[in-house]
This record gives structure tokens, sequence and C-alpha cells, in this order.
């Protein structure tokens, strides 16, 4: 029972970072990032092809990642969404770009990289034991970097200027704009920063478990779980439901084989969704 | 008051008649290029009649997502209807023995029965969450047959038996073209009649259709009821003409395929989701002599058509109305 509570948390850490990209971004621009997925992918295959082609260490593959990832957010910001966002006659538009431009990172990431399962060995060896739990080392360096940058991501949405800029856009668009606020170079932060989150989440998690270049889907339905879960667009909804999901698969893991396991957490969402259709923290229809 | 009845009864043949003349507008031309053009440009291509054949089932099931996109909802889940059609034809056949014509309508009724009971509670839900869970939807479905085969269910089906008198690929073709035209056919009228009319005012104010004394729940599974209805159909008709069904036959990918495809040919038509099909599905086709840049350039394609023609490929028709002076 200890391993599995291990493993439960150390899954919704990851996971957390996972939630929090997407809730950012869908709280700034009102973007349900179908792309997700793809971009946690992404970080993964910058990792690998960092330490296998250039030669470099973890550190580097794992910065390279973020930025590399978070640029690809920026840039899908300037170029695509705000265009769609300033024309769009529906709101299911962005939608609509949302799930091309998942399907655009998962072909080039297709091109780049094949259909192989790419993996890296453990950046650290070595077992750690807490109680009658062992802890790969490897898994507890994961671990500790997501809490880390949970933190610092927490700290800068809720104590800088421009994490102030971002709630506030998230909370009342035209008030902020009457305030002065420039909500291009903010919305375009916000993106490259929820995106970041997810590639930074890809290059923890391929060295526990690989990642291929179809695995986007797959993560960005765990995602979409997990902000079901929380609420969507609410940070504290975000963490909530990465912790839930967390701990309810290890437990599940545990006991019962995989593909069980998520047929009754969607079938346990989709009941959850008859009670509370807008999550456990989340603004009824906001 | 005779008079004035008789008005009425005037204006409502005329509406009825320039409703039908519209319908023709467009279904004879397409007629003619699903049941004769194809057939016989491609007759000594099977490969092509097989992807054409894809493009028709697909369009088919597309049709369906089109429905729900009229009440103003993003449905991904029509993949989930489709593995349901498909194991429902395959059980029925080679299980219970059951003719290829009488399992059909078997499937559809089945998949339309599983639409209605879970309908009824998920559409509760609005804009992403609605499409956040008939994703998750998709999955579950997935994951319910795969893990069938531990309570003595099957988790794939081979060696279904083709349709009963359907063996060759121009056959196999005409039939799903067929089918086509009557989906087509059948959703235009749903869309013309006052069920059609109910649906775009949901679409547009879901409290306001409330307000006036409709009972939007009903409506919304109605909708929803024959979107699934349309998509079992289509799994049914796949399975047999592929003769197998597996779990990973309909993946998430494939009911997010069949929304974008509605999107892309433009939600404003009924044709829409047909154009949109044709379109990928060929373009996806004609990129596979370049092997290697396929799957990139198709992803750059799309995104092109999103960027530049938000409202889909049939509102180029509307520009091009625009500038020789149609209406509007």
């Amino acid at each position: 029972m200890d391993q599995v509570l291990v493993n439960g948390a150390i899954l919704a850490a990851s996971y957390a970072l996972i939630a929090l990209g997407i809730t950012i971004i869908f709280s700034i621009m009102n973007v349900l990032n179908f792309a997700h997925g793809q971009m946690f992918m992404l970080g993964g295959l910058t990792v690998y092809w960092v330490m296998t082609e250039l030669e470099l260490p973890f550190a580097v593959g794992l910065i390279a990642a973020t930025v590399a990832v978070g640029a690809i957010g920026m840039f899908f910001e300037v170029f695509f969404f705000r265009r769609v966002i300033r024309s769009a006659t529906r709101e299911e538009n962005t939608m609509l770009l949302a799930v091309g431009t998942a399907l655009l990172l998962e072909n080039i990431a297709l091109s780049l990289f094949g259909e192989k399962h790419r993996g890296i060995p453990p950046v650290i060896s070595g077992v750690h034991r807490l109680g009658d739990a062992f802890i790969p080392s490897n898994r507890l360096l994961v671990f500790v970097v997501s809490i880390a940058l949970i933190a610092l991501v927490l700290i800068v949405v809720n104590y800088t200027k421009t994490g102030r800029a971002m709630r506030a856009l998230a909370q009342d668009r035209t008030a902020t704009l009457l305030m002065g606020v420039d909500a291009h170079r903010i919305s375009m932060i916000g993106f490259g920063l929820g995106a970041a989150l997810a590639g930074v989440a890809g290059a923890l998690l391929i060295s526990v478990s690989g990642i291929n270049a179809g695995i986007g889907n797959a993560i960005s339905t765990k995602a979409f779980v997990m902000i079901m879960i929380g609420g969507a667009g609410v940070v504290s909804g975000a963490l909530l439901g990465a912790v839930a999901l967390g701990f309810i698969e290890a437990i599940g893991y545990a006991f019962i084989p995989g593909s069980v396991t998520y047929l009754l957490i969607f079938t346990g969402l989709i009941l959850f969704l008859l009670i509370r259709p807008q999550g456990i923290m989340g603004k009824p229809w906001g | 008051m005779a008079a004035a009845n008789d008005a009425v009864v005037n204006t409502l043949g005329n509406a009825n008649r320039a409703g039908i003349a519209r319908f023709l507008v467009v279904f004879l031309p397409l007629a003619f290029i699903l049941i004769i053009a194809v057939p016989f440009l491609f007759a000594d291509r099977p490969y092509w009649l097989n992807v054409f054949t894809t493009a028709s089932v697909l369009s088919f099931a597309s049709l369906g997502v089109w429905v729900t996109f009229s009440i103003g909802r993003v449905n991904i889940a029509q993949g989930a209807f489709a593995l349901i059609g498909g194991y429902v034809v395959g059980m029925l056949t080679t299980v219970v023995g059951l003719s290829f014509w009488v399992s059909l309508p078997l499937a559809g009724a089945t998949a339309a029965l599983v639409g209605f009971l879970i309908g009824w509670p998920l559409l509760r839900l609005k804009g992403i969450y609605f499409a956040m869970v008939t994703l998750s939807l998709t999955e579950a479905v997935r994951l319910a047959f795969l893990n069938s085969a531990s309570i003595g269910g099957p988790p794939s089906i081979t060696s279904i038996p083709n349709p009963p008198g359907i063996g060759s690929p121009i056959a196999f073709y005409l039939f799903a073209a067929g089918l086509l035209l009557v989906g087509y056919a059948a959703v235009w009228r749903l869309q013309a009649s006052r069920l059609g009319g109910v649906f775009r005012s949901m679409r547009q104010n879901e409290e306001l259709a409330a307000s006036i004394g409709i009972d939007i729940a009903r409506y919304r599974v109605i909708a929803f009821t024959i979107c699934c209805f349309l998509g079992g159909i289509a799994g049914g008709v796949f399975a047999s003409l592929q003769q197998n069904v597996f779990p990973q036959s309909y993946t998430a990918a494939d009911s997010i395929s069949f929304m974008l495809y509605c999107f892309l040919g433009g939600l404003e038509f009924v044709l829409g989701p047909i154009v949109g099909t044709f379109t990928l599905v060929i373009a996806f086709e004609l990129l596979r002599a370049i092997q290697e840049y396929q799957a990139l350039l198709y992803g750059v394609l799309m995104i092109i058509v999103i960027l530049f023609l938000p409202n889909g490929i049939l509102s180029l028709a509307a520009m091009v109305g625009k500038v020789f002076g149609g209406r509007k």
C-alpha cells in the first residue's frame, strides 16, 4: 500500500504539470489546447534528440525542451490563434484550429522521429526506501523537479506583474484591456508558458516510460480528464484533478489490469459529470 | 376565408417546390458524380475505387456528426458508435448467422439505443466539456471492447462475410455511394423540416429556445440519437466490407477526423461533411506519392485551410458568388 501511495504521488506531480499548462492556456485564451499531448510528446523527443544526437547531458535537454516547446506555443498563439480568434464567427473555430495544430505537431514528429518508441536511460540510478515502498532515484528526481516547477509557476502567476495580468485577463478581458494591459503580449506569454509546461512534463517522463510519436492523443485525453474532474480554467481545480487522477491510476494499476483502470475512470468520470457538470472547482459554465 | 386558405396553401406549395428545387440542384450533380462519373472514370482502378468507397462510408458517419453540430455540440464520439455498429454486424453475421441485410439495421438501432441512453445525461454538458467527455467516451467504448474478452466477449472478429450479392470493388463502391446518397437525402430532409429548424434554434440560443416552450432536453437527444444511428450504420458497413473489426478499428483519432471533416467542409451546408471527407481522404491518398513528407504536408494543408477558410471549403462557393454579384 505504501508503494501505491508513493506511485500515486509521483504520477500526480507529473500530471499536475500537464494539467497546469492546459489550464493556463484555457483560462487566458479560452482555447482548449488539443495539441497539449503532442507538445508533451515533442518535449520528450527533444530530450531524446539532445541526448542521443548531440550527446549532451539531461539537464541541457530539459532546458532545450522547455524553450523549444514554449517557442512553439508562442508561435501558434501569434500566427494562428490570434488571427482565428479575431476573425472567428463561431467559438468552435478555435477548437478546430487547436485540433489542426495537434495533427500538425504529430505529423512533424512522425516525419522527424518516425514511429519507434524512444526512451532514455534513467538519469540517476539507485533506489531509495520509504517505509515499505521503493522509489527509484530517477522517479524521485522527476517528482522533485515537478514539484519545484509547479511552485515556481504558482509564484510567477500569483506574485509577478505578468502573472497578475494573466489572471486579470482570465477574469475579465475587457476590463484588463481598459487598464492598459498589452493583451497580445500576455496571451503570447501565457500560451508559451502553458506549452512549456507540457514540454517539460514530456521531457521528465521520457526518462521513466519513454515516448513515441503517437502518444499525443492519450496524453491530451488524460489532461482533459483532469480538468473535467477539477473544473476547466481553475488552477486549484487542475491540481486537484491531477492528484485525483494520479492516485486513482496508481491504485488501479496495482490491483487491476491497466486498460480496465481507464475504463473505470472514464465510466466514473461520466457518472461524476452527471452530478457536477462543471467539475469540483469549476464555475458553472464560466 | 377560403381565399386566404388558398393563399396559404399556395405559398406553402411554392416554398416546398423551391425547397425541392434547391435540394435537386445539389443532389443531382452529386448523384451524377458518385454513381456515373466515378465508376466510369475509375472502373479499372480498384485501388481508387476502394479509396472512394472508404470516403463514402466515412462521409456517411460524418453526416451524423453534422447533425450534432446543428444543435451546437462538438461531438467527438462518432468513432465509438461506428465501433459498436461494426461489432454488432460482426457478431450477428458470424456468431448468430443472420444475413448482413438484417444485421445492418440492427447495428444502427443498437448504436442509436446506446446513444439515446448515454446522450440523455451527457448532453447537459456544453462547449468544450461536451467535446472532452465525448472524446473520453470514444476511449471508454474502445477499452470496453478490448476488455470484453475477459467476460466472454469478442476481442476482435475476423472473417465477417461481405454483403451478399456484393463482391467486386465496383459493387462495393456503388453500394457505399448509394448509401451515402440516401443518407444525404435523409439529412437534407431532416434539416429542411421543422425538426431541423428546432435544432438550429437550439444552436443559436438554447435558453431562448427553451423559453418559447421547446423541450430542449428531448430534441438534443433526438439529434444525438440520429447521429449515433448513422455512425452505427457506417461502422457496420465497414466491418462487412473489410471483413473484420478490432477494438483498434476506431480510436480517438478517428472520432476527431469525423469532426474535422464536417468542419473543413463547412457547417452551413449538408454537403459540408461529404465535401470535407472526400477532399481530405483524396488529398491524403494523393500525398502518398511523396511518401516521406505525406503526413507533414497533410498537416500543413489542414492548417492552411483552417486559417484561410475558417468557415469551411464550401464557403469558397459563397465567396465566388459574392464576386460575381450573387445574393448576400
